[in-house]
């Protein structure tokens, strides 16, 4: 294997491992907020994916049947859960964020997925779109079991999981779609190629992490966030609305899924079920960094992207294997030094 | 008594199938402390919790003549109620200064940079300590933030579950200090301890809870003359304020 063959593994490594770190990045702020281990994250990704391809191609994308569909289910979940705490005022509100909002983005996509407006318009419809199923599906799933334990709260996360694939098989189909690169740019560096696509995907990456760390060390919100993280019983007394930080949260992983699901859609083919391998890849990088360390998440995101890059070269066949064999000592390690993480105040 | 801010009425409260309070009422009026005393495993961080609604209670709680029994714990901050809880509850990862500013998480902007001023002026060790994280502090110093996060919400009622708990009698009586000052600025409290006769100096009224159940209730010189209370709670052992 000469230079030329590792500086190009390098760099399929750092764009997979970009994508990792978002997921993973996503996975660890779910958890530290809500201590729901997040399985359908890559679904978030998935269909941001598939609903950017729909618009490229004039379609209505069927993301807006989904988005009705939980936005219903969210609308009873509030109701019934809420029914004693229930008047005028309250159940507007309900109407409005649950069924009003989706009825608007329909009427706006119908209007706009003809005209193929562009990249820009894509993408901001494609956000507007995937992230408020980031909110609902903590409405419908999560809020009632807020004070659940982390194993109830993962397996609701696996039934949400599987009726979101469900779900994206019947109104998606089982296609798979690709998209235009974001960039048709490319230059050389030495025998290297750098496409345009790869620099969009790495750059959008850091600009989002980099607005992140702003937010989280910045902002009151962000600071609520942490702080709810920190210490939930904490939180709650100092008057942080603990089910609208989780809203938050969930809102804020759709946002990084969907923009990971516009960056790698022209990389790879995406379909209704990618986001699985995806997740499990970037959940992998969030236990490495234990579900905690924002930088060691990131960091272990793009080992996970070398291990799968120079073992497709070496070894194809069990690429997959490899990557998820990394998790094994990861977790030796983890509960041998578990005793630390449970006195944590 | 005056005009009552808290008054709570018939409370009973469970663990399960297991109640551990048992039909507790009291009266906190305005502008001055109230104390309950009880041994340990008495019920007193049971009841505290069940006014501040983290744990779900079952009878009346009027808060300036307001029922908010029914309230959430989120709306009862916001009504004015404050607890500084027996652990302390503290975000052990973030720095002191956001510990504060998150107390003032349901402040306007300028009313939080006012009330952090106003903490640091009350608290110049948290001032100090600003930066350093709040996990790294030692117990008295935690006590002052736990107590100065509280004030950020500029409460009406505040709420304190044993704070002398843990802590070195020379920093407790700093903690009392503090406590009389703030009734003095206008803030009721209420007042849990078994540190009984160190409650007893600053409060005016007093309960004494023993199994879950109210057993004497009166002004704190009644409580202190009342020869088997000061059997049991006065006595023996226990640091003097
Ligand atoms: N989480 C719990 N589950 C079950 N029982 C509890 C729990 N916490 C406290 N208790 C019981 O409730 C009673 C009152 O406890 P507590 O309110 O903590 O007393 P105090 O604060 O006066 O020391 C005790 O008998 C205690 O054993
Ligand atoms: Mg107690």
């Amino acid at each position: 294997m000469d230079s030329t063959i590792v500086l190009f593994l390098v760099q399929d490594a750092v764009i997979n491992g970009a994508i990792y770190a978002l997921v993973a990045i996503a996975l660890v702020l779910v958890f530290a907020v809500t201590r729901v281990i997040l399985v359908p994250q890559g679904e978030f990704v998935a269909f941001a994916g598939l609903t950017v391809a729909a618009l490229e191609a004039g379609r209505v994308p069927p993301t807006l049947w989904l988005l009705v569909a939980l936005g219903f289910l969210a609308a009873i979940s509030s109701i019934v859960w809420h029914w004693r705490e229930m008047n005028g005022t309250r159940f507007l509100k309900v109407i409005a964020s649950t069924i009003m909002v989706p009825l608007i983005l329909i009427a706006v996509t119908k209007f706009i997925a003809p005209l193929k407006l562009g990249l820009a318009a894509n993408t901001i419809l494609t956000l507007l779109l995937v992230v408020p199923m980031g909110p609902l599906i903590y409405r419908i799933a999560f809020e009632p079991l807020a004070e659940a334990s982390v194993l109830v709260l993962l397996i609701a996360s696996f039934g949400v999981y599987l009726s979101l694939v469900g779900l994206g098989l019947a109104f998606f189909g089982p296609e798979g779609v690709r998209t235009a690169a974001l960039s048709d740019a490319s230059f050389t560096a030495g025998a290297l190629i750098i496409t345009g696509q790869s620099v969009a995907v790495i750059v959008v990456t850091l600009v989002l992490l980099a607005g992140l760390a702003l937010f989280f060390g910045l902002t009151l919100t962000g600071k609520a966030l942490r702080a709810c993280a920190s210490n939930r019983l904490g939180a709650r007394l100092v008057g942080i609305p603990t089910s609208v930080a989780g809203q938050v949260a969930f809102g804020m992983a759709a946002l990084i899924g969907a923009v990971s699901g516009i960056l790698i859609t022209p990389i790879t083919a995406i379909y209704y079920d990618s986001g699985f391998l995806i997740g499990l890849k970037g959940f992998v990088a969030a236990i490495v960094g234990g579900l905690a360390s924002y930088t060691i998440t990131a960091l272990a995101a793009l080992g996970v992207g070398l291990v799968e890059s120079f073992s497709s070269f070496w070894w194809s066949t069990y690429k997959e294997v490899l990557v998820f064999t990394i998790i094994l000592p990861v977790l030796v390690w983890r509960s041998l030094r578990s005793s630390h993480l449970e006195d944590e105040e | 008594m005056s005009e009552a801010l808290l008054s709570v009425a018939d409370m009973h409260v469970s663990y399960g199938r297991v109640e551990a309070v048992h039909g507790v009422s009291l009266d906190v009026p305005k502008a001055s402390i109230v104390t309950v005393i009880g041994a340990n495993g008495a019920g007193k961080t049971t009841l505290l919790n069940a006014i501040m609604g983290v744990m779900k209670g079952k009878g009346s709680i009027e808060f300036d003549g307001r029922p908010v029994a029914d309230l959430s714990l989120e709306a009862r901050v916001a009504d004015g109620l404050c607890l500084v809880p027996e652990r302390r509850e503290l975000f052990a990862s973030m720095p002191v200064e956001d510990n504060l500013l998150l107390g003032g998480f349901r402040r306007s902007r300028s009313e939080r940079s006012q009330a952090l001023a106003e903490t640091y002026a009350r608290f110049p060790r948290l001032q100090e300590r600003r930066r350093q994280l709040a996990g790294t502090l030692s117990g008295g110093e935690r006590q002052m933030l736990a107590m100065g996060r509280a004030l950020m919400a500029r409460p009406r009622l505040l709420m304190l579950d044993e704070p002398s708990l843990g802590l070195a009698p020379r920093i407790v009586r700093d903690v009392f200090h503090i406590i009389t000052a703030l009734k003095d600025a206008g803030v009721s409290i209420l007042l849990i301890e078994q540190n009984a006769r160190a409650a007893l100096q600053i409060a005016s009224y007093a309960y004494v809870l023993e199994l879950g159940r109210v057993t004497a209730a009166g002004t704190s010189a009644e409580i202190t003359d009342n020869p088997r209370l000061v059997e049991s709670y006065l006595g023996l052992g226990g640091a003097s304020y």
